[in-house]
Parts: C-alpha cells; structure tokens; sequence
C-alpha cells in the first residue's frame, strides 16, 4: 500500500510545484529532508533506548507480570469461552499488558503466539473466530498509559507541557476502544460462529 | 503531570533493586533493542520525511489543505492534521514523521499540534496490526474486523479534536 501512497506523494509534489512555480523550493526540499530525517531519528533515538532500557528492568523484575495480573479479571470476562488457565487467554493478557505500558516491540510476539492458540482452537479455519476478531480489534485501537515518545517529540519541538495532552489521550484511546469493541461484540453477536468447529477437547 | 516521567522512571528501578534485579545489565539490553528498533524503523522516516517536504516545498500541502478544508471544518478537525490522519492506519513511523511536521510547523501548543498529539497517542496503524495478526495465521476471512477497527480510528479522530476544544479552549 505504502509504494502507492508513496509514490503518489511524490509525483503529486513534483506537478504542484511545476503548476505552481515552485520548483526551486522544490530542489531545496531534496537536500532539506534527509536533514530533517536524521534530526527527527536522533530525537527519537533518544526516548526509544531510554523506554526500552527502563522497560527491559520492569520486564525482568516482574513488574510486567504484576500489571498483567492485574488486568486478567477483565480480559476474562472479554473472553468468557476461553479457559482463563488456557495459553490462549495467557498470551493475550501479556499482550495487552505490553501494549498497555507502551512496549510495542514487547507486545507483537504474544500477540503471535494468542493468535496461533486461537487459531488451534478454531480448527484452523481460515475465517476469524469472534475472539481472534476481538482480540485483533483491540490491538489496533492504542490503549496507552504514559506515550513516552509523544511526550519526548512534543518537548523536542519546544512544548511548554509536554504532557498536558494526556488526559485527552487516554479519553480518546477509551472512546476509540469503546466503540471498537462494541462493533466488534455487536458483530460476533449478529453472527455467533462456534470456537471449534469439530469436537474440541481444549473447551471447558 | 510534569513528574509523571520521573516517578514512573524511579518506581521502575527502585522495584527492580527490591527484586534483585541488575538493573543496570537490563536497562543496556533494553537500550540495545530500543537501538535496533530504531535502526528498523530508518528508512521509513526518511522515505516518509522526503515524500513530505517535496509536499510543503512544492505548495502541494496548501492545495490538500484548501481541498480539504470544508470536510474538515465541518466536524471542527484542523485541516493541517488531515494528512497525518489520513496515514496513520498504514504506517506508524510515516505517521510519526508527519506528527513531527506538524509540530514544528504549527507549534506543540497549538490547536494543530495538540489535536496531532493527542490523535497520535490514542490510535494505531490499524492495517499493519491487522495484515500482521491474521497473516500470521493464514486466516483470510476477517469478518468485521476492519470495520470495527476503522471506526475506532475515526472515533479517535472526532474526539481528539473535540477533547482539545473542551480541555484548552
């Protein structure tokens, strides 16, 4: 999609500038942007190794794993059909938690292995089961406490508060993640598929 | 709010002393993969950072923004965020590079970059997230999955402009 959009972009600029008369800005922006490319990247470079570094000790110390035990009552009454001792169930929890803390890397490879389980747990179908629906739905609506790298790229611009913006986040993230999982309950309520298909020894 | 970051920062070292945790060895680990993530995400914000700049140097930006400006202003979203809003689904680092464009263009604190800011924190690139979970299992038919997740994404859209309104007037 990105070799659309991209090219799209620059094809675009390079008519603009030819209808409107500003191709010698045009020129400019050439050099201009791969400066400002490496300026953005030292800024992010930053934030990144510092959160990742401070996130890695939180992982090792449990403190992940405490957060996640925190949110498990939640994501089992969001996932009644699964068994709540099931790696299914197990995988998602730790996703939601990484994503819930910020660690995006830490996220995608339980995220993989929820997908895998429920996959099984499907038959292998290759249509969704309503929990891989549900499951996919809230990683793509971002629900994070502390945007570590928000705060950073604000106050690296000059913000006077770079965090004042976080209350809002957190109403917006929960108004987008309300909707999605309505529309994705409402869905799997409209057209209730079985989780297993065939007999499945793995349901309680 | 200004000492969110250093709490956070302090309880997290201070609880992985308590559980004997080497702080410092875990903390460079971290780092090195914070590193590497980097390293990966490059090449985009360059790509990305270009397609931009020949886009504000060749006018282009003035002719979308004009264009979009009524759809825009009809549900009180600034036309100068459209652009980032309209990648932010596809791409996490291209959107990352237009939220920085506007920040500096329009400042941090300004209407344009807090609505920036607040729509970056609260969506994700929802086509990347999708592709990647249910290719990663061979499954194709994703009933409402899309649907679903792009509401969100407008959702977020409407409301982070409308909480900007409320929270700064």
């Amino acid at each position: 999609m990105l070799n659309y959009i991209w090219s799209f972009l620059v094809v675009f600029s390079f008519v603009c500038a030819a209808l409107l008369g500003n191709t010698e800005a045009l020129s400019k922006a050439f050099v201009d942007s791969a400066a400002d490319a490496v300026q953005l990247l030292l800024t992010l470079a930053g934030v990144i190794c510092l959160w990742s570094g401070l996130m890695k000790i939180a992982e090792k110390s449990g403190l992940t794993n405490l957060a996640a035990r925190l949110f498990a009552p939640l994501l089992r009454r969001l996932f009644p059909r699964l068994d709540k001792n099931s790696a299914a169930l197990e995988a998602i929890t730790m996703n939601i938690t990484a994503n819930l803390l910020g660690l995006g890397n830490t996220a995608t490879p339980p995220g993989l292995k929820a997908m895998r389980e429920l996959h099984a747990l499907n038959g292998n179908s290759d249509t969704a089961s309503d929990e891989m629906v549900l499951f996919v739905v809230m990683n793509t609506a971002s629900l994070q406490l502390l945007p570590a790298t928000l705060g950073a790229l604000r106050q690296s611009t000059g913000s006077a508060a770079p965090f004042e913006i976080l209350v809002p986040v957190w109403i917006s993230s929960a108004c987008a993640l309300a909707v999605a999982l309505s529309l994705a309950l409402a869905g799997n309520h409209l057209k209730r598929r079985s989780l297993c298909p065939s007999s499945c020894p793995s349901l309680r | 709010m200004s000492l969110i970051m250093p709490v956070f920062a302090v309880t997290i070292i201070v609880f992985g002393l308590v559980r004997r945790v080497p702080v410092f060895e875990a903390f460079l680990t971290g780092a090195r993969e914070g590193a590497q993530t980097l390293l990966r995400i490059a090449p985009t914000i360059l790509a990305l950072i270009f397609a931009v700049g020949l886009l504000k140097s060749s006018g282009a930006v003035a002719v979308i923004n004009r264009a979009l400006a009524p759809a825009a202003n009809a549900v009180g979203f600034p036309a100068e965020v459209v652009p980032m809003a309209l990648l932010r689904p596809v791409s996490g680092s291209g959107s990352s590079a237009l939220l920085m464009t506007v920040l500096q263009d329009y400042g941090p604190d300004s209407f344009a970059g807090r609505v920036a800011s607040v729509l970056a924190g609260s969506s994700e690139t929802t086509f990347f997230a999708t592709t990647m979970y249910f290719g990663s299992v061979g499954v194709k038919k994703i009933r409402h999955t899309l649907l679903a997740a792009i509401a969100a994404d407008v959702t977020a859209m409407l409301v982070s402009a409308a909480t900007v309104r409320l929270f700064f007037g």
